[in-house]
């Protein structure tokens, strides 16, 4: 088996073949878990034997720091270790798996997940276990593994079905008449949607029109209650944002705090990574048909943006999420378009845009010793809390040691004073 | 209606109670020593009798970090306890503006007036009262006395306090060299107070009415008073300023339903968690195990003989520790005659002194010393002190030890108090060194002071951890996250046993994983010795060989190794006869301690003077030879000092000429460091004085320390902070700090991104620094790789504010261009030369690798100057990484411009003789993750010994010494075993 692995001449990387793509189980980690679940299918659909692991067993943070360097953030660590976790269970053929992560190519650490992966596995003396970059920067090629316009239309028809679910789960379970109505609803969907995906055409844009429009309609129909709640956004390094393991299950805990929560959706993301190549080109000149490019995927991507928000806002009375290019507005003179390393400006949009939108109480989530976030994140919030006084925000670290008790002990803090502005507000309406 | 606030700390348990008109009728103070539920019961069961007299219907809420979990699982009011802080101030303080608490683990700043802010310290306990506590037991003084002490200081010295471990290695120097503790103790509150400021302030200016609450600051009036004058302000210490939180907690339970106190006594007292800790195999099945175990380990052993009855040579070995002092006497046949073991309290020489005397008289006819060897700290002092023979490196005195246990040890790991020094050997010499100069976490002095704050002595501990059926899964981080970490298990039912195997295995995964790194017992080899005081806690051996499945040799002089390797030494030296003290001189030994500041340069460094009489003076803490040796180190073969000379050649603040655009100023810092050249050149040739902040210094850092967002950024982007403050000083109206996504291309890599923090600090600077308002602040975003567009881009910039034309931003950009190219021709000249010279005069050149920015002299803490001093000469990787032609075989994503130059540096490394890498590497770099190891690895595929120095705002000087000291001894053995 070793001897036939085809390596990279310059790298010495195992490649993925066309061959593998047949017999290989791809495992890949997880992170946003209504999204992710959804993507898989879209994989799934090209043939990709995909498998997105879902265990969050306490061992995968050991394992990662076992096998990657302890300096390096926690995304990488846990992502990591969530993959060589997987390798090391005994669950699969090690001669018949490959490992899937994403490698944005940015200036952040980020990029570098991928080789910090490699160099875990040759440690557990694995490095024959070929693993894949998933990047559109063109970064690692491999024949076993091609990122094409139609896998990518399908696969942004996933993300937009994953922040729709996501948006509306969260604005309505907290208010639910009855309890589990919406979780079963957000189910029903995710697998309706992957079926869609996985089987039929579920990615034509008039098709997501349709489907956001049902879904918008099916959650407006669930009951709610009048009671008031604290609106907690949530923001940060996308990986502990969006991952449970990397939050200690923020969001379940604001949830049992009684909290409705607010987690800014990934499309936004991937218009930040597409729009900062045209900013760049903006900025320092040249590269027209670089931009040409950028620009005619992102009017792809922004015009799905527009038929999701349309479809909330035809549909029902939802708190609407404000379109990327309104986010972009408001950064103007806060943070620099050219800050695009990890989530550059868009953090800091991010949290403008949740101030303005009634979710003023913010939880800024990052790994301990974030680099981009140094500046996009603590480094603005000051700038912030000028702009909106009632911005009302805790920076969270994460990383393997940062012991839950006090990450909770400090946004208890930051709930504190939400509550008791809740019910200062609403008693100056009775009082009215 | 009677109220009561229950605030449950990290160590007490406070107790308020409030009448109607919110009066404390009632206050109690209480530690709880982790049995939580226990205390509480206690504690309440007190209130119904005494206080409540048959009342039972109170409001009651709970608070602080440990009452939290409390609180939950009883289903009880809870208030977050800075929330109640503020509602007690509002309540009786109404005008405060700001408030400052330091609690045993926390430290806060809460904002009142305008919008309410509260800064908590989020990762870091540095500057606590856990801190100052540990800083007491440093300086061998109870807490109060600390408090006296700083009343009749007379100087101040830099601490640093974001760390405890950090401290301890500032202050324990500082002690070893003879400071006053008087000075040291006011240091430390100094350094509290700027950690704090540093930490919490975050670009908000504390003033108006502030308040201090909390245990160190109610109990020590000094600490007050240093805050007092850091701020400018007269702060207010308020009546029951150590109960607030309960207070307030108290206030907010009367928004509650009233609830059933004997209901509540009641329910703690069946109050059981449910243990749902995270858990790992115990470290022995059952007492057979152990015992097993005991016998295998009992074989390694030194016999100790008494010093009575002996007659003839002794070898005295003395590793003068960072806390402790030990001492071992051999004879002839290595049997131990004498051993002494002690902390050092703070001062080495008096021990050292009253331990000679002792021997001596203990010494019969015919038994003398033969040799007399020094090493550890103190190494230097004690040698000097008392007329020693010799002194070596502590790496070499462990060495030594090891050798003589396990002829061919492959590996050496030594864990003490609190340092933690592990070596690999291959070929018979040290080839790579770990020292964890970060982090203290996994030292002895970690499990002691765990087990004195449960009241248990270490001995009673390690029984425990022994019997554990469950230890808790602790993980391996830093002692901080450590404390909370316990506070977790027990909140959720762990056992004390558990938690003190736990703690104990956390231990050794942090000496493995964070301090080593190493994923398999095969990265240490097969031959491996442990040593250090905590190997002789045998919860501590068995887990280092259950979590490596290999059995080490541990001796029963474990404790005493590098005394035992330096009287080894001292009998190899092969002496007629000692030249330490006799018994007469040290009966008439004296010691003169004279502080001064060094004028040699401008690094000022504070030096003690220790004259011992007879020409033997010691000097410490000077950071180059220059005192020492009186000459200034020859700089000629230093190219860090070139390059910052030259750097700063490109102020034009003193020049005279006519400058038609007015002033604009530079923060020498960051990217600068590089690209001064260019940008200088830039604005001269566009008529501007180019102007730059004065060169770094601590006065300077902690001018600017206010406006920081993130403590955890790296020192050097901080440090900009006090660049801008100091140009905002001089009154410079214009400043210029592009952001730049891209540096300069250079061949062979994958792309030329700065790190974000190079890339983007500029933003920080603008949003936190409000002085910026009455600034003319440009902020460009620029790519100087882009050529073809940079001069209209910054054209567009430049003429929304200035009135000029393209063509002369052409022209400025192309003599900048041709600046830049100029300034890397002189430096790689320079360059050149010293590696001609190094070689021609067959010296050492050491190539200190890091980012440009690392050549100045605050950030690199002048070692250069200090290899220099031992007599290397000094290279930097930009150059390195010039003389390699062919791209980099890199494993990494080589997309940083800075650091692909490490990669080609190590490269050029491999390839040619007498030159060796030693990298710096920027506390909280996280790039320098991904680079560390990619470097090490291509050194150490070649044979070459990778060397890394962590830098800090403060650095310990001594770890950095034994590094390159042991790498100069192993490269000189190398060198010496390659021509025998």
């Amino acid at each position: 088996m070793m001897d036939k692995l085809k390596r990279d001449k310059r790298t010495g990387r195992v490649i993925f073949t066309k061959k593998m793509k047949k017999e290989y189980t791809i495992l890949f980690p997880m992170m946003a878990e209504i999204h992710f679940t959804i993507l898989q299918k879209v994989f799934n659909h090209y043939g990709y034997k995909a498998e997105l692991l879902t265990d969050t067993s306490p061992e995968i943070a050991q394992t990662g720091l076992k096998y990657i360097q302890n300096d390096m953030c926690y995304p990488a660590i846990l992502s990591c270790g969530q993959l060589i976790h997987a390798v090391l269970s005994g669950k699969y053929d090690l001669n018949k798996i490959a490992l899937m992560i994403t490698q944005t190519g940015g200036g952040c650490r980020a990029s570098n997940y991928i080789m910090l992966l490699r160099k875990g596995l040759k440690k557990a003396g694995l490095d024959y276990i070929p693993v894949i970059s998933l990047n559109i920067s063109g970064l690692e090629k491999n024949p076993g593994m091609k990122i094409t316009i139609p896998l990518i239309r399908r696969a942004l028809a996933g993300v937009i079905y994953g922040d729709m679910l996501m948006c509306l789960k969260n604005q309505v379970e907290p208010y639910e008449k009855e309890k589990g109505t919406t979780d079963k609803l957000t189910q029903q969907w995710i697998d309706n949607l992957s079926n869609q995906l996985l089987y039929k055409n579920g990615y034509k844009l008039e098709i997501i029109k349709t489907n956001l429009e049902s879904i918008v309609k099916d959650f407006a129909k669930i009951e709610k209650t009048d009671t008031k709640k604290v609106k907690v956004g949530i923001v940060g390094e996308i990986y502990v944002k969006y991952a449970a393991l990397g939050n200690n299950n923020l969001e379940k805990f604001l949830k049992e705090q009684d909290c409705e929560v607010n987690l800014p959706g990934i499309l936004n993301f991937l218009l930040f990574k597409i729009d900062n190549r045209i900013d760049d080109c903006n900025l320092y000149g040249g590269h027209k048909i670089k931009k040409f490019v950028c620009q005619k995927l992102f009017n792809y991507c922004d015009k799905i943006q527009s038929i999701f928000l349309e479809a909330i806002k035809n549909n029902s009375n939802f708190a609407l999420p404000s379109s990327y290019k309104h986010i972009k507005e408001l950064v103007n003179g806060v943070n620099g378009y050219g800050n695009k390393m990890g989530e550059g400006w868009l953090l800091t949009g991010e949290m403008l845009e949740l101030a303005e939108t009634g979710y003023e109480n913010i939880v800024c989530t990052q790994p301990f010793g974030c680099l981009p976030n140094h500046i996009s994140g603590k480094g603005m919030i000051r700038k912030i809390t000028s702009i909106h006084p009632q911005a009302n925000i805790v920076a969270v670290d994460y990383d393997a040691g940062a012991p839950k008790v006090n990450q909770e002990n400090r946004i208890k803090l930051m709930l504190s004073i939400a509550k008791e502005r809740l019910e200062t507000d609403s008693s100056n309406i009775s009082s009215k | 209606m009677i109220a009561v606030g229950i605030d449950i700390g990290s160590t007490t348990i406070k107790v308020v109670v409030l009448d109607d008109e919110d009066k404390v009728i009632y206050s109690t103070y209480k530690r709880h020593y982790s049995k939580i539920a226990e205390k509480l019961e206690e504690v309440l069961s007190d209130l119904k009798k005494d206080i409540l007299k048959g009342q039972t219907k109170v409001h009651l809420s709970f608070s602080g970090s440990a009452g939290m979990g409390i609180a939950d699982s009883l289903h009880l009011p809870f208030s977050q306890e800075v929330y109640a802080t503020r509602e007690a101030t509002k309540r009786f303080y109404k005008d405060t503006d700001c408030i400052i608490e330091l609690g045993g683990e926390d430290a806060k700043i809460l904002f009142l007036n305008g919008s309410v802010e509260v800064r908590m310290n989020g990762t870091c306990a540095g500057g606590t009262g856990a801190f100052i506590d540990q800083m007491a037991s440093l300086l061998n003084v109870p807490i109060e006395k600390m408090d006296e002490l700083a009343e009749e200081h007379t100087k101040i010295y830099t601490i640093a306090s974001r760390c405890g471990v950090f401290a301890k290695s500032d202050i324990q120097p500082l002690l070893n060299q003879g400071a006053q503790k008087a000075d040291i103790a006011e240091s430390i509150f100094y350094a509290v107070c700027n950690q704090t400021i540093a930490g919490l302030a975050q670009g908000r200016e504390i003033q108006g009415n502030v308040m201090y609450l909390g245990g160190p600051l109610t109990f020590m009036s000094n600490l007050r008073k240093t805050f007092d004058k850091v701020l400018g302000v007269s702060g207010l210490l308020p009546e029951n300023s150590l109960y607030f939180v309960a207070i307030g907690s108290a206030l907010l339970s009367k928004k509650d339903e009233e609830v059933d106190i004997s209901n509540i006594v009641n329910r703690i007292k069946n109050y059981t968690n449910d243990e749902n800790f995270s858990y790992i195999e115990p470290l022995f099945k059952n007492e057979k195990e152990y015992l097993t175990f005991k016998e295998e380990h009992e074989k390694d052993f030194v016999p100790i003989l008494p010093l009575k009855g002996y007659k003839g040579p002794l070898y005295l070995g003395i590793d003068s520790g960072s806390t402790t002092l030990k001492a071992v006497l051999i004879d002839d046949e290595y049997n131990i005659r004498y051993s002494y073991y002690v902390t050092n309290q703070g001062d080495p020489v008096s021990l050292v002194k009253d331990m000679l005397i002792d021997i001596y008289n203990q010494l019969e006819e015919g038994a003398y010393i033969k040799g007399a060897s020094s090493t550890g700290y103190g190494e230097d002092l004690i040698k000097n002190a008392f007329s020693l023979d010799h002194g070596l490196v502590e790496t070499m005195a462990h060495f030594e030890a090891a050798k003589h246990f396990l002829k061919d040890v492959e590996f050496v790991i030594d864990i003490g108090g609190q340092d933690i020094k592990c070596f690999r050997i291959k070929n018979g010499v040290i080839d790579d060194i770990f020292l964890n100069e970060a982090c203290s976490s996994g030292c002895g002095s970690f499990l002691q002071t765990f087990a004195s704050s449960l009241g248990y002595s270490i001995e009673e501990f390690t029984k425990l951890a022994i019997a554990a059926k469950r230890p808790v899964n602790l993980g391996s981080r830093c002692t901080v996250f450590m404390n909370s970490s316990v506070k977790q298990a027990q909140k959720d039912g762990a056992s004390i046993n558990d938690i003190a195997a736990g703690l104990s295995i956390s231990v050794v995964k942090n000496a493995l994983y964070k301090v080593i790194r190493c994923s398999s017992k095969d990265d240490l080899g097969k031959n491996i010795v442990v040593q250090g005081g905590t190997f002789l806690n045998d919860a501590v051996l068995r887990a280092f060989e259950k979590e490596l499945g290999v059995k080490v040799i541990r001796s029963n002089v474990a404790g005493l190794m590098g005394a035992y390797g330096a009287s080894l030494d001292s009998k190899n030296l092969n002496l007629e006869h000692s030249s330490i003290l006799s018994k007469e001189e040290l009966e008439h030994f004296e010691r003169k301690v004279i502080s001064t500041i060094c004028q040699g340069c401008n690094n000022k460094c504070h030096l003690t003077i220790s004259n011992f009489g007879k020409n033997r003076i010691f000097i410490g803490g000077n950071r180059c030879e220059k005192p020492v040796t009186k000459k200034a180190t020859d700089l000629k073969l230093d190219l860090y000092d070139f390059k910052y000379r030259l750097l700063r050649s490109y102020d034009h603040s003193e020049d005279k000429k006519e400058y038609p655009r007015g002033t604009i100023g530079i923060p020498l810092g960051l990217n600068f460091y590089e690209l001064l050249p260019f940008f200088s050149t830039l604005f001269t040739s566009l008529g501007f004085k180019v102007v730059l902040s004065d060169p770094s210094s601590s006065k300077l850092y902690h001018q600017g320390q206010m406006t920081i967002p993130s403590d955890t950024v790296c020192y050097p982007a901080k440090l900009l902070h006090g660049h801008i403050m100091n140009l905002y000083q001089k009154g410079i109206k214009t400043i210029f700090y592009p952001c730049m996504s891209y540096n300069i291309k250079e061949k062979g890599t994958d792309n030329h991104y700065n790190c974000p923090v190079v890339a983007y600090y500029s933003e920080v600077i603008l949003a936190n620094m409000k002085i910026l308002n009455d600034v003319t602040y440009l902020k460009p975003y620029l790519n100087l790789s882009e050529k073809k567009y940079l001069p209209q881009k910054l054209y567009e910039y430049l003429s929304n504010y200035y009135d000029l034309s393209l063509n002369e931003v052409k022209k400025a950009c192309e003599n900048a261009y041709r600046e830049y190219d100029k300034y890397e021709k002189i430096i790689l000249n320079k360059g050149l030369d010293i590696l001609e010279q190094s070689k021609k005069e067959n010296r050492l050149v050491i190539c200190l690798a890091g980012r440009p920015y690392h050549v100045d002299p605050l950030i690199n803490h002048d070692i250069d100057k200090l290899i220099l001093g031992f007599g290397a000469s000094i290279i930097s990787e930009d150059i390195l990484a010039k003389l390699v032609k062919k791209d980099d075989n890199v494993t990494v994503l080589n997309q940083w411009t800075y650091h692909s130059r490490l990669y080609k540096a190590s490269d050029y490394i491999t390839e040619h003789e007498g030159v060796e890498l030693i990298q710096l590497v920027s506390f909280g770099c996280g790039v320098d993750a991904v680079t560390s190891d990619e470097v090490r690895d291509h050194l150490e595929k070649h044979n070459h010994i990778y060397t890394q120095v962590k830098i800090d705002e403060i650095t310990n000087m001594g770890a950095v010494k034994i590094r390159i000291r042991s790498l100069l001894e192993a490269l000189r053995k190398r060198e010496n075993d390659g021509q025998a």
